[in-house]
């Protein structure tokens, strides 16, 4: 046996990603336009942002460029996710057609499959405008090798965050299948509250960003460092560096979600 | 009568989901918080900007929440289920019923339209005035003008997303013009920023577009900014895109048909 564990699962997760990719060359226009759709909707939205900044000069304290740092951030480590395995909020779906059993009797491990199923690459299209954007706000930040360490961790632990919320939060859908967009409200409304400043809300919720669904960590925290500002909310100065901490624990959490999850599920018998 | 009840019956067909329903009216919710607090702090730094104050502009995001499903923003509605049955062929079965196909699934929409309204709308709209004290319209005649707008927004928003599932004759998959529809109506309609903060021609031109129907134009409905002979302009603006895109929707059809007949279906 060459391969075993992760190496064989990503070799899976590949494969089937391939035949996604092929299926979906198949309608040579609409692939196009999917993929140039969504660069648009991603584009634009950064528009948005520039238009907001046209009524203002900064943003809770925060400028232009600092602001871009944070929404291009927040959004490179959701392309990531999403990307990867965002065909995971569809498991409601397969449950309720049953394609969730097929899926069961194959050799490949099910959480794999579901993240491969229906792979598509119209998400490249937010992967290049937040690469983009992020990229444009790197120039405005004064580097340093340590804060180069942080940003690397930044954006991995950030993927890993997200990836625990898209996988965790999906996982509602063993209990009723059909609310899909529960999991938006923390998948794409984490990414959107972590675009501003986070002074812009009351404590609280920054306290339930930190702690409860801590998507604070996946570019809040760390942007203040390689900003070189103090915390305007007097967070511990530790939490600038732990988002990989965090990235991992939410990890784990999705996972043991997802077993139990996995072990609740009954076959909707049909 | 016949379109009154297939519009009572798309209603009832997208009540089924109540989970579904639940759970989007939290997410709404949840986006609503968060552009709140967000417009709070760009009024906070502008307190006049685009002519709105703090309570217009939260207003504004909790009536952009509730007319996203209303108007179907992002796509999709009954004109999914057309673009669908364009692409099995099954459409060749509409075409023969002695009915017209843009009637059929206006009616349709509507029925979902209302639905949405009375549970997508209501719900969010509910949380936005306890949470963030919204304003409510002036007076009944607000309310009035404002309802209209609403059933305005939909038909306009219909006939686009109808000429969208119509792609589906010529490229058998809408999904990606249904894309980058949306990516339009979400920029344009005043969904993502309100027009009323687009500068120069930008916000000259969203403000011409028929996406300004959707969210702009029954937003300042109901916050009273059209008064009198504006008011009557707002609403004709909504009326001619509809007129002129569902004259459209028919000569699409009928080019559409054409191309039925020499595939075979």
């Amino acid at each position: 046996m060459a391969e075993s564990g992760p190496a064989l699962h990503l070799r899976s997760y590949l494969q089937i990603a391939w035949l996604w990719i092929r299926a979906a060359w198949q309608y040579p226009t609409s692939f196009v336009l999917l993929a140039v759709g969504n660069g648009l909707i991603t584009a634009l939205d950064f528009v948005g942002l520039w238009i907001m900044f046209a009524h203002l000069d900064d943003l809770a304290g925060f400028t232009l460029p600092e602001v871009a740092l944070l929404y291009g951030s927040a959004s490179l480590a959701l392309a990531v996710a999403d990307t990867a395995i965002g065909s995971v909020e569809r498991i409601g779906a397969y449950i309720r057609t049953g394609r969730l059993d097929q899926m069961m009797t194959k050799p490949v491990p099910l959480l794999v499959q579901v993240c491969a199923d229906q792979f598509t690459l119209r998400r490249l299209g937010r992967l290049t405008q937040a690469a983009i954007v992020f990229g444009w706000a790197c120039t405005y930040v004064d580097w340093t090798p340590s804060r180069v360490v942080v940003a690397l961790w930044m954006l991995v632990s950030g993927g890993l965050v997200f990836f625990g919320l898209f996988v965790g939060f999906s996982c509602v859908q063993f209990w009723t299948t059909d609310a899909t967009e529960f999991a938006n409200a923390f998948t794409y409304g984490g990414a959107t509250v972590t675009q501003y400043p986070l002074t812009i809300f009351p404590r609280e919720v920054l306290v339930g960003l930190t702690f409860v669904i801590p998507v604070a960590f996946v570019n809040w925290y760390p942007c203040l460092y390689l900003l070189g500002r103090s915390d305007p909310t007097g967070m511990p100065e530790a939490f600038q560096f732990a988002s990989p901490v965090a990235g991992v624990l939410t990890m784990a959490a999705a996972l043991l979600v997802w077993r139990s999850g996995v072990r609740h599920y009954t076959s909707t018998g049909s | 009568m016949l379109h009154v009840a297939v519009a009572t019956r798309a209603f009832r067909r997208y009540s089924t989901y109540r989970a579904a329903t639940l759970a989007g009216i939290f997410t709404n919710s949840v986006f609503g918080i968060i552009y709140s607090y967000a417009y709070l702090a760009l009024w906070k730094a502008n307190p006049t900007a685009g002519g709105y104050d703090a309570q217009d502009a939260v207003t504004y995001v909790w009536l952009g929440q509730a007319l996203l499903m209303t108007i179907a923003l992002w796509g999709g509605g009954t004109t999914d289920d057309l673009a669908e049955r364009v692409r099995t062929g099954d459409v060749a079965i509409d075409l023969y019923r002695p009915v017209g196909l843009v009637g059929w699934y206006l009616a349709s929409d509507l029925g979902r339209a209302a639905y949405h309204l009375l549970t997508r709308g209501v719900g969010p709209t509910v949380i936005g005035f306890v949470v963030f004290d919204i304003s409510l319209p002036s007076s009944p005649l607000t309310a009035l003008a404002f309802a209209i707008s609403l059933v305005l927004a939909v038909v306009v928003s219909f006939a686009i997303r109808f000429l969208v599932a119509c792609t589906s004759f010529w490229l058998l998959d809408q999904s990606g013009v249904k894309v980058m529809s949306g990516a339009f109506a979400i920029f344009f309609s005043g969904m993502m920023l309100p027009l009323v903060l687009f500068p120069g021609w930008l916000g000259t031109l969203a403000q011409a577009l028929p996406w300004a129907s959707y969210v702009q134009v029954p937003a300042d409905v109901w916050l009273g900014k059209h008064t009198g002979s504006d008011l009557v302009a707002a609403l004709g603006f909504q009326v001619v895109w509809a007129v002129v895109l569902l004259a459209a929707c028919q000569g699409v059809l009928r080019l559409a048909t054409r191309k039925v007949v020499v595939q075979g279906g």
